[in-house]
């Protein structure tokens, strides 16, 4: 049943990006394109039919791993955003196994190699900002930003250097995997399987935050650190936990770009999945569940994107400035929880007989 | 001639790289100085500097016609600084609201300033705008290596200059008063009588015009061109440059100086055909942002110098 309290929690963020679309349009005019003809645009590319469903729902699973990378540690109370460079140190993870392995196993067990390396490298990744932030002290935000700009360069170095194609010439890429090793798609459709473990890497995260004492302990450590040090709860622990399993799920996104969309490593692997899940998960109000479901609409915007750039003329930052139009509108509205009366739960004085 | 140099070039191009490279990391960390100092965090001057980069660069190209190629540049970073006042005034206003959190407007308008940036910024990539001229310090020299290096902007002058009299500024007057006073113990400026808001406001409006005349720096000085790649996150490292100089302006200057050393190694050692390793010397600066932010910081107290309200909900 719906109180009002989670009523205003799902209405305050609609309400937020139906203002930024508003702004949006004004940009659209700013830049000599019909607001209503974009708005059209995107819903017929993102949600229009069956096929503009299936582009949004594969652009939508590595997004759905990666806001895990904000979400998860968001309850720890620390704000993580080395989503980007975790996600591509899961897909050069997910490629050394790949390649290692060739056509020695079968393939379902090369696939699974590959998601257990991306997770791990991934998880790494992020576990060492935890890790930073507990020992030293060091401000988790920017040193996992930093982290982005290294990883990218890493994957730079490997692809360009070490583990090049000499065959890639306009864009130095990994050799590439075997066909057979690669991740296939839903019977029936062009999603590739990791629409699934997106959906399941956000459910789990759900009962785990939620359900367990693993999530209570953590939660409790994000609302009061010193309460939750006398409670004799290992908040260090509790830290690197958390991270490294929110960096294996930006890892695992990684590894999924790798073996379904791209088949080899290269530098389409930093093409933004990263920042679009620092979005998804602050509009998701960092809930796993919740975050699946945004994960679909900023999906459905990011398939738009090539269409905006054919049919009206826009560039095709347009998507990138919309993200940062429903981002600010978002924050806003956090600012408005309690102050609007119509969402308010009613006192006790007026309803003396409950 | 310049081959004669040879090794001796690394040296002489990172001297050259720390004045041209680290122009940028001045302006914006000088911005993210005055804006931490009122207490207030803006992770959002990485946005502020593209956006100053475009508008910087658009305005150039534009203005040649009517106010020539001298003054079309400096139009230009003036206009840049404008446009990142504005930004600025969407984060001061934001990120002061109730619960909403400053960190998360500085993400937020990361994403924001490069979408403006890039989404008025497209027909701009392709034209040539006009460029700061510079003083050619080195034209005694008929090395060009030399020539090159000894080419200074007024703009890496200006930021020489900004950074001792901001010290100045923070240390003798009374605006700098009160501005640490509502960095550091809002509620006894409170007291005083002081609007909060307003004093935030402008310091986090001022840094965001130092920010975007960095991002000028970028497009109209060095690299010197109008791309979606310009910036490499200066700005976000202007962040933890101002940790490490203890929010110290002239000590800004120093840090700035290092990071634009280190962002020339690659470059550098590359034009004497050191080119392995040429991706992972690219990161040296950000390996070199956190090798320091790792040794500086330290969980146990607050870092001397640090604003005591800084990062702290705002009552």
């Amino acid at each position: 049943m719906l109180t009002r309290k989670s009523f205003e929690a799902i209405l305050l963020p609609m309400g937020a990006i139906i203002v930024a679309l508003l702004l949006f349009g004004l940009f659209c005019l700013a830049a000599g394109a019909n607001p209503f003809g974009v708005y059209g645009s995107i819903y017929k590319a993102a949600f229009g039919q069956w096929s503009s469903w299936q582009n949004t729902l594969i652009r939508a699973a590595p997004l759905m791993l990666s806001a895990l990378c904000t979400a998860l540690p968001a309850r720890l109370g620390l704000v993580i955003i080395g989503n980007e460079g975790a996600l591509v140190m899961g897909g050069v993870g997910a490629i050394i196994a790949g390649l290692a392995m060739g056509t020695s196993a079968p393939p379902f067990v090369v696939q699974i190699a590959m998601a257990l390396l991306g997770m791990v490298f991934g998880g790494a990744w992020i576990a060492i900002v935890g890790a930073l932030r507990h020992w030293r002290g060091v401000n988790e935000t920017i040193s996992s930003l930093l982290m982005n700009y290294i990883a990218i360069a890493l994957l730079n170095h490997l692809v360009g250097g070490p583990m090049r194609d000499p065959s890639s010439l306009n864009k130095p890429s990994s050799f590439p995997l075997e066909d057979i090793n690669r991740l296939g798609d839903i019977p029936g459709t062009r999603i590739h399987f990791g629409l699934i473990y997106g959906i399941v890497a956000c459910i789990i995260a759900y009962i785990l935050i939620q359900r367990t004492t693993f999530g209570f302990a953590a939660r409790t450590a994000g609302g009061n650190i010193r309460a939750a040090r006398i409670a004799g709860l290992p908040v260090g622990q509790l830290t690197l936990a958390i991270c490294f399993l929110a960096g294996s799920c930006a890892g695992l996104a990684g590894m999924v770009e790798v073996a379904a969309v791209h088949g080899r490593a290269n530098e389409s692997l930093n093409v933004g999945y990263g920042y679009g899940g620092i979005l998804v998960a602050f509009v998701a109000r960092h809930n796993p569940l919740a975050a699946a479901i945004v994960s679909m609409l900023l999906g459905g915007i990011l398939a738009s994107g090539g269409i905006l750039q054919r049919s009206h003329g826009l560039p095709d930052a347009t998507v990138l400035l919309f993200q940062g139009l429903v981002f600010l509108c978002v924050l806003y509205s956090e600012s408005l929880y309690g102050k609007i009366p119509a969402l308010q739960p009613k006192s006790e004085l007026a309803h003396p007989s409950a | 001639m310049a081959d004669a140099l040879g090794w001796w070039g690394v040296p002489l191009a990172i001297a050259a790289g720390t004045m041209r490279g680290g122009t940028p990391f001045l302006f914006v960390s000088l911005g993210e100085c005055l804006t931490e100092k009122s207490g207030k965090i803006n992770l959002g001057l990485e946005g502020t500097l593209l956006t100053g980069a475009m508008s910087a660069y658009a305005v150039s190209y534009l203005s040649r016609e009517a106010v020539g190629d001298v003054m079309a540049p400096f139009l230009g970073v003036l206009v840049a600084g404008l446009a990142g006042m504005v930004l600025g005034a969407i984060h001061g206003w934001l990120s002061q609201q109730r619960r909403v959190n400053d960190v998360a407007v500085g993400i937020a308008m990361i994403i924001f300033g490069s979408g403006i940036a890039f989404f008025f910024g497209k027909p701009f990539i392709q034209p040539v705008a006009p460029q700061i001229p510079t003083l050619n310090l080195g034209a005694w020299s008929d090395v060009p290596a030399i020539q090159a290096a000894l080419r200074i902007s007024p703009l890496f002058i200006f930021g020489v200059i900004l950074a001792p009299a901001m010290q100045w500024f923070f240390k003798s007057t009374r605006w700098g008063l009160l501005i640490r006073a509502v960095g550091d113990a809002p509620e006894a400026a409170r007291a005083m009588g002081v609007s909060i808001f307003k004093v935030r406001m402008l310091s986090i409006v001022g840094g965001s015009f130092l920010a975007g005349i960095g991002g000028a720096s970028l497009s109209l000085y060095y690299p010197g061109v109008w791309t979606e790649l310009i910036s490499s996150g200066q700005g976000l490292m202007a962040v933890a440059l101002v940790i490490f100089a203890r929010w110290n302006p002239v000590q800004c200057l120093y840090a700035s100086l290092l990071f634009g050393g280190a962002q020339a190694l690659g470059p550098a050692l590359q034009s004497v055909g050191v080119d392995s390793f040429y991706y992972l010397f690219n990161a040296a600066p950000y390996v070199l942002t956190l090798a320091i932010m790792i040794i500086t910081c330290s969980p146990k107290k607050t870092l001397t110098g640090a604003p005591g309200a800084l990062g702290k909900e705002s009552s």
